[in-house]
């Protein structure tokens, strides 16, 4: 198959980009979409040209580096990540735009490449439970039904990849966030912090600049793990609750 | 070159089941109040790295913890499946700690250290607890308890899971583990930063040279120890199922600086992935071995027969593994099902475009247990099987063929998980330590994180207690290696030549898939050493890095990674040529029984040959550690 890429070329943080045609020719059906980019950057270093920098590591749809916004979607036309994108879902001769993931709190560092920092600096404002490592409690003191289990599962499964927040009008970070308050709110080991743990978030999302949500619903579509939108609702629900019980407290402490 | 040094295990005295703690009661500490003043360097945000960074900055000592990813949560453990071992006997099944001790000393074919498989026999069901107090969400059973499931290898059910992305799972709970710790100021990360050399003050690890991979920057990196936890090299063979950026260089950096590097050539083929389908693929993708508890491997009894699998009728099957092997049947220890995938390809009964292929198949689980139970255990892997070959395993058998996986073989640690640089440790599977020539299903991470949670941190607290003590980065020795590693940086730009590294890369894991990988011939070894060094000048010739060294440099990156993975091949080829003899992993096709068993040979060979680094264009030095068997009788093992 052949390809014309248009894509997104940036040399440094801060600079302003371009967009460089590139033909892609002679590709497999079957090879994946950074496949496929993968012979393209051997054509160029063989000609004598720059390779285009992107991210990826897994391959297989795990651990969330890939993050290629193509022709305007998060990861591509199906609901997946990028690198489990394949050329076969595609056009023979089709003109395919290649741009990094968009968002003001996802800075681009070259050609393709962002730092999604912000996801992590979420996790850092609460999103654990505070154990540090030596003896445990026995696990089947403190049973988990396997209903708990499978909500937590379904949350806990999000690859921090971001396309969520590339795909919101917003740019919020909701579903990320609310997928790692179900996760652990929803499990008894998570009780003790829950209130905490959702208020520092929140804060935290707001500090990265990340946007509020009005519901689009367009994160739950692009999400490769299919994260439910529920957990927005979730975090929302947390979060007020949270909220009060916290004026709750502070009310207490000035009565004693 | 003559060598220094003997090997010391370090073993402590006494009967086996005592001597992890009789070590710990004889360890020296380092008060609480004065751990905040020591520095630890952690290489490696995967399953090992992200627990021990986390435990040790939970001690109170301020940890540096680096990773080349873009974020610490993307380290390659997260594509682990299946799940892990842990020796709590829920099934009630009579399991211990003594039988996943002999389990994994004959799953490794009798080539792995008594003690320490032992300690991690001992500390497994402390693993599970912890990932459980953490909120990982394994699966439960009904009444809320934990699920366990049996793997290759093993007559018991002690491998929990969290469906089938266990491995993902016990990350974030190390991960947010260490995000915690980073909270509280003791931990911080440098993502995108990769270390390029150990920085040694007279023979002791005193940090670190890494490179920020966005600015191009060398830095210099201070610490009081230096614990790597940079993973397997099995991307040696350009394609396998690990991540695409997975590689050698932290280690061989290590060992070029007085690490020894063991059993290099013990890599393990892992029987279950999706056969290659073309020459562009960058990497090969695992299909959980838990698929084996239900799915039947078999092949036509016919060659190249064209009829559909679905109408081959049961006569003309040949249900290989459990013909062969009829007490384990599917479920025999990878190094086993994957040579035998092997040879029924080999004598052309294989399936698929390539004829290298076997059917992995569900038509019988399903018509027992039905459709939806099949899917509710592995209802994520025959989505992605799908994704990836367009084709319904509920349908149509998988097909599968073996690829190379892990490394049983990487820097030979000592009890204390101790290089032989002071100093230095090695945890995970960049390590040698427990798996001997080959590692049973479920076993990975579990070592990962038993390194990781529960021996290095007080290991290292007794280095720090016996030699602590930083040296300022301003030191010569920093001055001389950040030189070092600038000048092999402008080496590698000004070759300027034609050729991308990665189509070096795939030309080296060609040679090493043919001639070090499932079967080894002395003459086939000799022969690839003699390529190898073709590849090597081709390398130093013709490699072709664009761009600049003072920015993000994605061909740089790699460049210097197959440099390292070249020079790691030919000592896997010299490891697997002394090695004559057949056991796990490790193949000779001159060492087999006449039903073409691995055949091995304990007077010889029951002992870790450990290579010391030859110096620029000298040999490696081999050194051996003889191993003793008190505790399980050495035997042959048998799956039949
Ligand atoms: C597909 C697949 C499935 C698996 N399933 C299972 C399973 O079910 N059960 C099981 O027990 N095991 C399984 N394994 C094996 C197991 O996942 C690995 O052995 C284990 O995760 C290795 O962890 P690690 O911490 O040693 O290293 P890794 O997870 O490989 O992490 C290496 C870390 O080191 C960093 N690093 C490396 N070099 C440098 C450098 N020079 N500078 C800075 N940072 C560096 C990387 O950034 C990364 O953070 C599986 C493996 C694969 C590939
Ligand atoms: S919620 Fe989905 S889209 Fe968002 S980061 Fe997680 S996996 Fe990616
Ligand atoms: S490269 Fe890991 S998810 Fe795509």
């Amino acid at each position: 198959m052949n390809f014309t890429l248009q894509i997104w070329r940036q040399d440094r943080p801060g600079d302003s980009g371009r967009y460089e045609t590139i033909e892609a020719h002679e590709i497999d059906a079957e090879a994946s979409f950074l496949e496929m980019l993968d012979q393209v950057n051997e054509r160029l270093i063989a000609q004598g040209s720059r390779a285009v920098a992107f991210d990826s590591d897994c391959r297989e749809g795990i651990c969330g580096a890939c993050s290629l916004t193509i022709d305007g979607l998060p990861h591509g036309p199906q609901q997946v990540t990028t690198c489990q994108t394949y050329m076969r879902d595609f056009r023979d001769g089709q003109t395919i735009r290649v741009e990094p993931f968009r968002n003001n709190a996802f800075p681009v560092m070259r050609d393709l490449v962002t730092d999604r920092g912000a996801l992590d600096r979420i996790i850092q404002s609460g999103g654990y439970i505070s154990t540090s490592t030596g003896p445990q409690p026995e696990p089947n003191a403190m049973p988990v039904s396997p209903e708990v289990q499978t909500t937590a599962m379904d949350a806990a499964i999000c690859i921090g990849c971001g396309a969520c927040v590339a795909a919101c009008p917003n740019g919020a970070a909701m579903l990320f966030t609310g997928a790692k308050v179900t996760h652990l709110n929803s499990l008894p080991q998570g009780q003790a912090e829950r209130g905490d743990r959702v208020r520092s978030m929140v804060h935290q999302m707001d500090a990265e600049g990340f946007g509020g949500c009005t519901n689009f619903g367009e994160c739950s579509l692009a999400c490769p793990q299919e994260i439910s939108i529920d957990v927005i609702g979730t975090l929302n629900r947390e979060y007020r609750k949270a909220v009060r019980d916290e004026k709750k407290a502070s009310k207490k402490m000035v009565a004693q | 070159m003559s060598s220094t040094f003997t090997l010391d295990a370090k073993i402590p005295a006494g009967p086996i089941e005592g001597k992890w703690n009789s070590w710990l009661d004889a360890h020296r500490l380092v008060g609480p109040r004065n751990r905040a003043s020591h520095t630890v360097i952690v290489v490696g945000t995967g399953l090992a790295g992200a627990s021990a960074a986390a435990s040790l900055a939970a001690q109170g000592y301020r940890v540096k913890s680096f990773c080349f990813q873009d974020s610490a949560r993307r380290a390659h453990s997260i594509a682990a499946q299946g799940g892990i071992n842990a020796a709590k006997d829920y099934a009630n099944e009579g399991d211990s700690i003594r039988r996943l001790f002999v389990d994994t000393i004959r799953g490794g074919d009798f080539r792995a250290r008594e003690a320490n498989v032992w300690r991690l026999a001992e500390l497994s069901a402390n693993i599970v607890d912890q990932a459980v107090a953490q909120g990982v969400p394994f699966n439960r059973e009904y009444g809320g308890q934990l699920a366990t499931r049996s793997f290759g290898g093993v007559l018991v059910q002690r491998t929990f899971y969290s469906r089938g992305q266990t491995g993902q799972q016990l990350l974030l709970g190390a991960y947010s583990a260490l995000q915690h710790q980073v909270a509280s100021g003791n931990a911080k990360i440098y993502n995108r930063h990769e270390m390029l050399d150990v920085v040694t003050v007279d023979g002791e690890a005193r940090g670190i040279i890494a490179r920020n991979l966005v600015t191009g920057e060398l830095e210099r990196h201070a610490a009081d120890a230096v614990v790597l936890a940079s993973g397997g090299y099995t991307n040696v063979y350009y394609l396998s199922t690990n991540a695409m950026n997975s590689n050698v260089t932290a280690a061989w950096r290590a060992h070029k600086r007085g690490a020894l590097m063991a059993n290099p050539c013990y890599t393990q083929i892992h029987p279950t992935c999706i056969p290659q389908s073309g020459e562009y693929q960058s990497k090969l993708t695992l299909m959980s071995e838990s698929l084996r508890n239900d799915g039947r491997v078999w092949v036509p009894r016919r060659g190249r027969d064209s009829r559909p699998p679905a109408q081959i009728p049961e006569a003309e099957r040949y249900y290989f593994l459990e013909e062969r092997y009829p007490a384990f049947g599917n479920l025999v220890p990878r190094d086993v099902a994957s040579r035998a995938a092997k040879i029924v390809c080999d004598e052309g009964l294989g399936v698929g475009g390539t004829g290298r292929g076997v059917y992995l198949d569900f038509r019988d689980a399903i018509d027992t247990v039905g459709r939806a139970t099949v899917q509710g255990k592995y209802g994520n892997l025959f989505d992605m099987y799908h994704r990836i070959t367009a084709e319904d395993p509920y349908e149509t058998p998988m097909m599968i063929y073996p690829a190379p996986h892990y490394a049983m073989g990487g820097l030979w640690v000592d009890y204390e998980l101790q290089t032989t640089i002071d100093g230095l440790f090695a945890v995970g599977e960049a390590n040698f330590s427990d798996h001997g020539a080959n590692r049973l299903g479920a076993s990975a991470m579990m070592q990962c994180l038993a390194d990781g949670y529960f021996i290095v941190p007080h290991t290292v607290t007794n280095h720090i207690a016996r030699r602590g003590g930083i040296v300022d980065d301003r030191h010569e020795a920093f001055e001389r290696t950040e030189q070092e590693v600038q000048d092999r940086i402008a080496r590698l730009i000004n070759v300027n030549g034609t050729t991308a590294p990665q189509v070096i890369h795939r030309e080296l894991g060609n040679v090493m898939l043919d001639k070090c990988g499932m079967s080894r011939t002395a003459e086939g070894l000799t022969e690839a050493i003699e390529r190898i060094h073709q590849i090597r000048d081709e390398f130093w010739n013709d490699v072709r890095v664009d761009g600049r060294a003072d920015e993000l440099n994605q061909s740089l990156e790699l460049a210097g990674r197959v440099a390292d993975f070249i020079e790691l091949a030919e000592v896997m080829c010299l490891d697997a040529l002394k090695r004559e003899e057949s056991a796990g992993g490790h193949f000779r096709e001159e060492h087999q029984t006449p039903d073409g068993e691995a055949l091995r040979d304990d007077d010889r060979f029951a002992s870790v040959t450990a290579w010391e680094y030859g110096g620029e264009g000298g040999m490696p030095v081999a050194h051996e550690e003889p191993l003793e068997f008190e505790n399980v009788k050495l035997a042959t093992r048998s799956y039949k």
